[in-house]
């Protein structure tokens, strides 16, 4: 047990403890920034595994933009600001099996399959690596997905424009 | 380090965000879910990279490419969900269900006017 399996089970038990709170709140503002939380502990632990740059491209794209949108999302659709007990569907117990039969299920089998498995950090960091690897090496994936990005937000324009779904309005 | 807690970490963050798409009804809160379960793939890609001491960083790029994803599948859902809040004055999810079949009908006219004239 080292001190970077210390501080990364005290991530992990921060990032959990605030998922459950993400999907147990009857808040949708609080389900919100409980999310800030989940995704900030996440991003900790990345820098526990060192691999800084994806830690602060978490920080900056899920913290930054990703919540921001989906607070935009709960104000446009007028959500509850308050408490509210519309937000869970009559399936809970359904999906409160599943949940813990897919938790039981992957957590007994990769706990059999890895338990004697183990990470050296002895690397400091990966930034420069990964940078020259993205841009020598996967290239091609990367620009694919920048036109990709560019797709999804001429899509997300064209699905948001108020004329879309009166026919004939144009 | 052992490889255990970020895997198991995932999977247990994987298992949350399958209850939250399952048992929530507004339609944002199932997208903060599924964002739950794309943070759990990644930390797994991040892990077995480090683990695997891949000199290429496979794993890490493809952590990259993922998070590039989820705010593009982000941006789409939610204006897919602004709009249905915009047609249907709802978000909620059990109550968007055009597409479900009829429940309870008398099946012997069925065949015939599936096709109702609007």
């Amino acid at each position: 047990m080292t001190a970077q399996d210390v501080v990364f089970a005290l991530l992990g038990v921060i990032a959990i403890g605030s998922a459950l709170l993400v999907v147990t709140t009857r808040n949708v503002v609080r389900a919100a920034l409980w999310l800030v939380v989940t995704f900030g502990a996440v991003a900790g632990c990345y820098l526990v595994l060192t691999a800084e740059l994806i830690a602060w491209v978490q920080v900056l794209i899920y913290l930054g933009a990703i919540v921001v949108l989906l607070l935009f999302g709960v104000m446009l659709t007028r959500a509850p600001i308050g408490p509210s007990d519309q937000l869970d569907s009559g399936n809970r117990p359904l999906a409160l099996v599943v949940a813990l039969a897919t938790a039981a299920t992957l957590v007994t089998l990769l706990l059999q399959a890895f338990h004697s498995s183990f990470v050296t950090l002895d690397r400091p960091g990966t930034a420069k690596v990964l940078g020259a690897s993205i841009f020598r090496t996967w290239v091609l994936p990367f620009e694919i997905l920048s036109v990709l990005l560019l797709a999804a937000l001429i899509g997300a324009i064209t699905l948001a424009r108020p004329s879309v779904g009166a026919a004939g309005s144009r | 380090m052992h490889l255990v807690l970020p895997v198991v970490l995932a999977a247990v963050l994987f298992s949350i965000g399958v209850y939250g798409v399952l048992a929530r009804r507004n339609a944002v809160l199932v997208l903060m879910s599924v964002e739950l379960m794309l943070n759990a793939v990644n930390i797994n890609l991040v892990a077995f990279d480090v683990w695997l001491r891949d000199s290429l960083h496979s794993g890490q790029t493809f952590a990259l490419f993922v998070i590039a994803l989820a705010a593009g599948e982000v941006g789409v859902g939610l204006a897919i969900v602004l709009q249905a809040f915009r047609l249907r004055a709802t978000v909620a999810i059990d109550q968007l269900d055009d597409l479900t079949e009829p429940p309870a009908e008398p099946s012997a006219d069925r065949p015939g006017h599936s096709e109702p004239a609007r």
